[in-house]
């Protein structure tokens, strides 16, 4: 609605918004600031967002890490572990999405089914029996049933999401790519997967997001310090309960916040459009 | 054939284990020796003998049915005040919708944890007005309420699909209504609610399913205490299954978990039935 707002409302309106976008943000600000001020003012001066002096001691010693463990290490593990998740959503999401949209076989409408029932399913349900089988399968302390479930379709949700997409993409094409002798492995490569595009960004976007926050998959899978990820790095950087160092921890709290929020600043439309379309998230 | 990606994992990981918890649901299964059958054993303890299981569910339902409806109604609510056509609306949006992004973060939990303690930001804001705060997160009556808070601060997704079901809405109708006399609260009540029920409904499900499955924030920032008082259901499942590897148990409780999320989620289809309106059905609210 397009309408003429009088200055007094247009006052009322910024205030409000403004006012209440600094207590959403507040969190996400005071951790950025209170990760650059000495320890004693974290508390001491606790709700200030102003540090009297900058204080970038505490990155260096939160890279340190805690025990033997340096964030360095988190970081890679968790770089390979979201790094290979997306490839492999991206890999067999969208081969699956095409083989649903476009191809007739046996079962179709059953395994359709099956794969929205899926997207409704508690977590719960398969974590114990698939812990059971990676545990079974010598798989516990290794990143394998991290990743591959991804290369296995991923989430179901993916999928829907780009069948949808490419049920709009005309038949057409398909059709004259037949034509031109085009093989149907053919027309996914040369015809779907590029008008496919957009909608694999928010694919791509998504699962990053959720793979670089995931706690509870590492957490069960992952005993061996080696091979903990950030957000596990920061889980024993917290429990070191006998004088936590809170600067250090929030330091790295917010370095772990990086490559979401840079994600999120280039390509915040995408998203916005993932989640108005989809319901995502 | 070429959705045999999906069709692998499906089997492997998603249809195998279902029958495989169903069957460990009725053993003593303790990951070391093998399962032993047990029968109805660990539903009937869960059900009758276990006051922590009636905790877990309590804290859960309580927060799904606190936090839903209020996280809906700021959702809402911000997304009728960006709806308005005023400039650097779009900007504003972008900010709202951050926390929902990062709000399931370790790091947000670390931020909370010291926010919320007894000498932290929140704490010192209200000495600064002169009340005295408490250790909110280690306050068996307050703990709750802070998780609460931080799940219901992560309403921008909803508000982003509200208002995308917003703009869906054609001027006309608020034209008409205005010319035969209407207040804003009567075309808020006549046109806008009615018109966005399918979004309600959709948005409601997808955050009553997801309240059900808290687990991460609450292990980080209260594991489950004080007494017990955010012992989420999750929670609880993961303590049986991955502390004292009681899997058999643990799985059971995942089953009643899915028995109570189906159940919830067929009663909301069913009601939906009286209020959700659907523009091509052509029939009222």
């Amino acid at each position: 609605m397009k309408k003429k707002h009088s200055s007094f409302s247009n006052f009322i309106y910024y205030t409000f918004v403004i006012l209440f976008g600094f207590v959403m943000v507040y969190p996400i600000l005071w951790m950025i600031m209170s990760s650059l001020k000495p320890e004693t003012e974290i508390f001491g001066n606790a709700s200030s967002l102003i540090p009297s002096q900058l204080l970038f001691e505490n990155y260096a010693r939160g890279w340190e890490g805690f025990g033997r463990t340096g964030f360095d290490l988190y970081f890679r593990n968790s770089m390979i572990v979201t790094s290979l998740v997306v490839i492999g959503t991206v890999l067999s999401a969208s081969i699956v999405a095409y083989g649903f949209a476009r191809l007739k076989f046996r079962f179709k409408p059953i395994l359709f089914a099956c794969l929205m029932a899926t997207v409704m399913l508690p977590v719960q349900i398969t974590l114990i029996p698939q812990y059971i089988l990676f545990h079974n399968l010598g798989w516990v302390n290794t990143f394998i049933p991290l990743i591959l479930p991804a290369f296995l379709g991923g989430q179901p949700f993916f999928i829907f999401l780009l069948i949808q997409f490419i049920r709009g993409i005309p038949r057409e094409l398909d059709e004259a790519a037949i034509i031109d002798g085009c093989s149907t492995f053919g027309i996914f490569t040369r015809i779907i997967l590029p008008l496919l595009k957009p909608a694999l960004v928010t694919v791509v976007i998504f699962a990053f997001m959720w793979t670089w926050d995931d706690f509870l998959a590492p957490l069960i899978y992952l005993n061996n310090a080696n091979l903990h990820t950030v957000t596990l790095g920061l889980r024993n950087f917290m429990d070191a309960d006998s004088g936590t160092n809170w600067g250090p921890l929030l330091a790295m709290s917010s370095l772990s916040l990086l490559p979401q929020l840079i994600l999120f600043a280039f390509f915040q439309k995408y998203l916005v459009q993932g989640i108005a379309t989809t319901g995502l998230k | 054939m070429i959705i045999s990606p999906w069709l692998l994992g499906f089997f492997l990981l998603i249809l195998g284990p279902i029958i495989a918890s169903l069957y460990f649901s009725f053993t003593d299964y303790d990951l070391l020796s093998s399962p032993n059958w047990v029968g109805f054993d660990n539903y009937i303890n869960i059900l009758t003998n276990d006051p922590r299981f009636r905790q877990s569910l309590t804290v859960t339902l309580i927060f799904v049915f606190v936090s839903t409806p209020l996280k809906l109604i700021f959702a809402l609510a911000l997304a009728m005040l960006f709806n308005t056509g005023r400039k650097g609306t779009g900007f504003f949006t972008t900010i709202y919708y951050i926390p929902s992004i990062i709000g399931g973060s370790v790091a947000i939990a670390v931020v909370w944890r010291i926010i919320f303690g007894r000498n932290g930001a929140v704490n010192e804001l209200l000495q600064s007005v002169g009340l005295s705060g408490t250790n909110w997160i280690g306050n068996p009556d307050t703990a709750l309420s802070i998780l609460i808070l931080l799940i219901v601060w992560q309403f921008g997704s909803p508000m982003i699909i509200f208002l995308a079901g917003l703009r869906q809405i054609p001027t006309e109708l608020y034209e008409a209504a205005s010319v035969d006399g209407a207040n804003r609260w009567q075309s808020f009540k006549g046109i806008t609610i009615p018109m966005l029920t399918p979004v309600i409904f959709f948005n409601l499900i997808m955050q009553t399913i997801g309240g059900f499955m808290i687990f991460t924030q609450a292990y980080l920032i209260t594991q489950g205490g004080p007494m017990d008082s955010t012992l989420f259901y999750a929670l609880y499942l993961y303590e049986m299954a991955f502390e004292y590897l009681r899997m058999g148990y643990a799985s059971a409780m995942a089953w009643i978990l899915l028995v109570i999320i189906a159940s919830i989620t067929l009663l909301l289809f069913i009601t939906s039935k009286k209020w959700v309106f659907y523009e091509s059905e052509g029939g009222k609210s």
